[in-house]
């Protein structure tokens, strides 16, 4: 019996792996399809987001040195701008299903740029921090207003319109420009 | 007064092993439960890095994996960062490829629930992935994810 119990172990150890399954997810922009068309798009200094990350994984935030744990803080305050403050995004008020009129940054944008030589484990801390500011407004935004966590909304038809209120109410707007090689800044 | 028989045991009990099927059987079902089939032989060096904002993969029949990373046998592949398609190395142009035969083994209504999964080693640079990222904006590969552990972001680069 044991021997049986022996061989199966044996199989396993060897023909499979503890994989990580688990990873941030990602949805690319599609390639455009002609240069020409590409608009330029005028954003306003003030609703733009500037990170950069050089190859030395040193952290350039709207032109000031940051400490990667800064980010998450500095960009929730960028995001959100309760204040109404006039160096940040400016505040629209747009009609969400479910919260109604709601004063958002409409039209602001997160811009990640990298250097070649940035290492994958920065920019994937950047990524993740970046994440992190809009998942934790939305959480909070989840609680104000439903009293639960967003993370614990469900999977019925009632929640899924719920997460879609919330996420138009912050919707994820990180663009990444081409990396060149700026080297060390 | 004494109980005692008078011959003593001359031999010392043997360990009963009654149980080690049990054991084994255990030790079995952990390995059942928590791994999974290996399809590919990692042939780079892969060490991912670490996040806390990260969702699980779903539908493993939709998933086609790339690993990127230093080549386990630096000898003869040299110690610069290599894409692993499959079972072997791969350029970037080799991506396409890879991404339309792995589309045409998924039925049609599923076709747009593909997801790319990126294996990357946390010391690789970021031209290479870039690269990729291209090659799969190319391809209309846009769902993809960063293949991470999951854990504190802060404290694991301050351990690196």
């Amino acid at each position: 019996m044991a021997d049986i119990a022996f061989l199966l172990l044996i199989f396993f150890l060897v023909s499979t792996t503890m994989d990580t399954d688990m990873g941030i997810v990602r949805k690319l922009p599609p390639m455009p399809e002609e240069i020409t068309q590409e608009e330029e798009v005028k954003v306003k200094e003030r609703n733009i987001f500037v990170v950069l990350v050089n190859r030395d994984n040193q952290l350039l935030v709207e032109g000031e040195l940051m400490d990667i744990k800064d980010l998450r803080k500095a960009a929730k305050v960028f995001i959100e701008n309760p204040y109404d403050d006039p160096t940040l995004p400016t505040k629209e008020w747009i009609e969400v299903p479910i919260f109604g009129q709601v004063e958002v940054t409409k039209s602001h944008v997160i811009s990640l740029q990298n250097d070649r030589g940035t290492s994958y484990e920065m920019y994937i801390a950047v990524q993740n921090e970046l994440a992190a500011a809009y998942n934790e407004l939305r959480e909070e935004l989840s609680m104000r207003k439903f009293r639960v966590k967003y993370s614990q909304l469900g999977d019925d038809e009632e929640a899924k319109k719920r997460i879609d209120a919330i996420d138009e109410v912050y919707p994820m707007k990180i663009s990444e420009a081409e990396p060149k090689n700026i080297g060390g800044k | 007064m004494s109980k005692f028989s008078k011959g003593k045991e001359k031999t010392v009990t043997a360990i009963s092993t009654a149980s080690l099927p049990d054991v084994i059987f255990m030790l079995l079902f952990f390995f059942m439960v928590t791994t999974v089939m290996r399809e590919v032989d990692l042939r780079v060096q892969l060490a991912p890095p670490t996040a806390d904002q990260v969702k699980k993969l779903e539908e493993k029949s939709l998933v086609s994996y790339i690993y990127i990373g230093k080549p386990l046998n630096t000898k003869v592949f040299g110690t610069v960062p290599r894409i692993q398609l499959n079972d072997a190395f791969a350029e970037p142009e080799e991506i396409r490829d890879f991404i339309a035969s792995k589309r045409e083994q998924i039925d049609e209504v599923d076709r747009n629930k593909m997801t790319v999964s990126l294996k990357i080693d946390r010391k690789t640079e970021m031209g290479v992935v870039t690269d990729v990222k291209q090659e799969l904006r190319k391809a209309s590969a846009l769902k993809i994810n960063y293949s991470t552990f999951e854990g504190d972001v802060i404290q694991a680069l301050r351990d690196r």
